[in-house]
């Protein structure tokens, strides 16, 4: 959800990430076997000596695992840089923070862009289906491999959110607290909905090809950068685009836009087309389209409740994990009515939950922005959560 | 911590689980959690309390009396508390039925509109009694339902709820000599503090 113009990558991109390779690969809930499973993820802080202050951090439906340090494809800050790093909310002087790319994507971990080992080809558009749960799956690898049994926290927005309550739901005894924000049990028929035209602009794309647009030397990048405008708007709310764009227009019109691929209307246009235009621009740039299908998808099947006949406290029956669950007044792709459900779920099912509404009008984008009450929340969340997790406060290896 | 919490803190054992709803700044959560290793927890309605008690850690939720406590468990809780907000929620009797349904144990504290002083205002003005405790106009007053500690009393009775001990308090909190006699403790007391079990 990237929103300032970024400086063009001269030389290439340098990654600075490190990557887990599993030959043995792992199953997915579709049935089908992935092998090897390669999971791309950045780190930052120490793991300590018992290992017990790791903080995995679950990135949303277009982020990426440069968490807290300059995206090699963008140039620009680590998408949670304001939250994560040393003395802030999410301390790095303190915990050990994984953030892994989500299985599926597109900047490391096993996705449409790796090679299927039975076909020597790339996926692409075969990519198996893969669920939430495949993804919090491919993340457990991880986990174990960095040699951490109990996580002490799993905190993700949007999407982030859904893969910190499948952790909880999946692994209750590996989660000692969870802080979802601005997500929801379940993916609403609105949010299936958004999804579903941003898939038929991909596909209505010339350059489409089935999928395999790549053999072609191509992208759909018309497609996939209207799916981008189209899902950033519903990130934002309708004070906040009117407070940042009104009805202005612009005043040379279109040029940092090509005239022939982005025609404007009568030879002008207002802000806010201009912005969303930029959004869809840099973003294919950065994102693959089946990713993109891959990940809209698994979001798609999420619901917790209906995987327990509809009882959505079912999942978090046995857990003991501290839950903090916060959601934006403007939010209205995951509403606070969504959050609420959860709580109640999980006051049914006698969890420790703390839950806030923060108060915004910058809409499901919120939770990426500077809101001082977010910081407030996870600090003090984190921190009470240390304490009765026993951590100390130093104690590296 | 006013002196009313902590009375309502020494009806707390060590370790119990508590539900403390109307939680405020957190005072009374931390206070059960740091002395007694109670797991205690908070549901408030004012959201900038919320913020500030969760930013200190405590684990606390948004909601409210009327509409929260029904999505627990039966037996969730050893003592449900209520301070100084029963006058205000909608339908009293349903969140004292709902607290002793999810808590073995109810505390509940609240103003007191038997107070002789009340009595005296409406005797001879004429007009809503206002004093100290009751300091919010008619029109604009919050407590849509007031009650006096023989009303407390009879409901209590009539709901087949025990009362294991009941405190009137003078304003500051301090506890009043009229435990003798329900009828000078209604006219001498300006906040009554109640715990309950079910019968």
């Amino acid at each position: 959800m990237d929103r300032s113009v970024s400086p063009s990558v001269e030389e290439g991109p340098v990654y600075t990430h490190q990557t887990m390779c599993l030959e043995e690969g792992m199953a997915l809930e579709c049935g089908a076997h992935l092998a090897p499973l390669e999971v791309a993820y950045c780190t930052y802080g120490t793991l300590s000596a018992a290992r017990d202050n790791a903080i995995l951090v679950c990135h949303a439906l277009t982020g990426d695992q440069y968490l807290a340090e300059p995206n090699p494809l963008t140039g620009k800050p680590g998408w949670w840089s304001r939250m994560v790093g040393p003395g802030l909310p999410i301390d790095t002087d303190r915990f050990f923070v994984i953030c892994p790319n989500v299985l599926g994507g597109c900047m490391g971990s096993t996705g449409p862009r790796s090679i299927c080992a039975e076909t020597g080809k790339a996926w692409d558009s075969e990519f198996p289906p893969i669920t939430m749960h495949d993804i919090v799956a491919s993340q457990v690898r991880l986990v174990d491999y960095l040699g951490i049994n109990r996580l002490f926290a799993v905190v993700g927005g949007s999407m982030g959110g859904m893969q910190a309550l499948t952790w909880v739901a999946d692994h209750p005894e590996r989660v000692f607290a969870a802080l979802p924000i601005a997500t929801s049990p379940f993916h609403s028929a609105q949010n299936i909905a958004f999804n579903e035209v941003s898939r038929q602009a991909i596909f209505a794309d010339p350059h489409w090809h089935d999928g395999h647009y790549r053999d072609f030397g191509a992208i759909p990048a018309r497609g996939l950068g209207v799916a981008r405008m189209m899902a950033h708007i519903t990130y934002l709310s309708e004070e906040a685009l009117s407070r940042k764009f009104g009805r202005r227009v612009r005043k040379e019109a279109a040029t940092a836009v090509p005239a022939a691929s982005s025609p404007s209307l009568f030879g002008e246009m207002f802000e806010v087309e201009s912005y969303l235009r930029h959004q869809g621009s840099t973003f294919v740039r950065r994102f693959d389209a089946n990713s993109y299908l891959t990940i809209t998808r698994a979001m798609d099947y999420f619901d917790l409740a209906a995987e327990h006949d509809g009882d959505l406290s079912a999942p978090f029956g046995k857990c003991e994990t501290r839950f903090c669950v916060v959601s934006f007044s403007s939010d209205w792709l995951f509403p606070t009515s969504q959050s609420r459900l959860l709580v109640r779920a999980l006051n049914k099912a006698g969890a420790n939950v703390s839950f806030v509404e923060i108060e915004s009008d910058r809409g499901h984008d919120a939770f990426l922005l500077d809101e001082p009450d977010l910081d407030r929340t996870v600090r003090g969340f984190l921190n009470g959560a240390a304490e009765h997790a026993g951590l100390t406060k130093v104690e590296t290896l | 911590m006013r002196v009313d919490q902590r009375l309502i803190a020494e009806m707390i054992p060590a370790k119990a689980r508590v539900l403390d709803v109307g939680s405020g700044d957190g005072t009374l959560i931390d206070y059960l959690y740091r002395t007694r290793g109670c797991d205690a927890r908070g549901i408030e309605i004012d959201m900038q309390s919320v913020t500030q008690s969760v930013a200190h850690g405590l684990p606390v939720m948004h909601g409210d009396a009327d509409h929260d406590l029904a999505h627990y468990p039966d037996d969730a809780f050893d003592y449900v508390v209520l301070q100084r907000t029963l006058q205000a929620v909608e339908r009293p009797r349903e969140v004292l039925r709902q607290m002793l349904r999810i808590g073995r144990h109810a505390i509940v504290s609240f103003p007191n509109f038997g107070h002789w002083r009340l009595r005296l205002q409406l005797l001879t003005t004429g007009r809503m009694p206002m004093t100290s405790v009751w300091s919010t106009p008619w029109y604009s007053t919050p407590n849509i339902h007031p009650c006096t500690i023989r009303d407390f009393l009879a409901l209590c009775e009539e709901d087949g709820y025990v009362v294991q001990q009941w405190l009137a308090v003078d304003e500051d909190g301090l506890k009043a000599p009229w435990r003798r006699s329900i009828r000078f403790a209604n006219l001498f007391g300006e906040q009554a503090l109640f715990l309950l079990s079910r019968g």
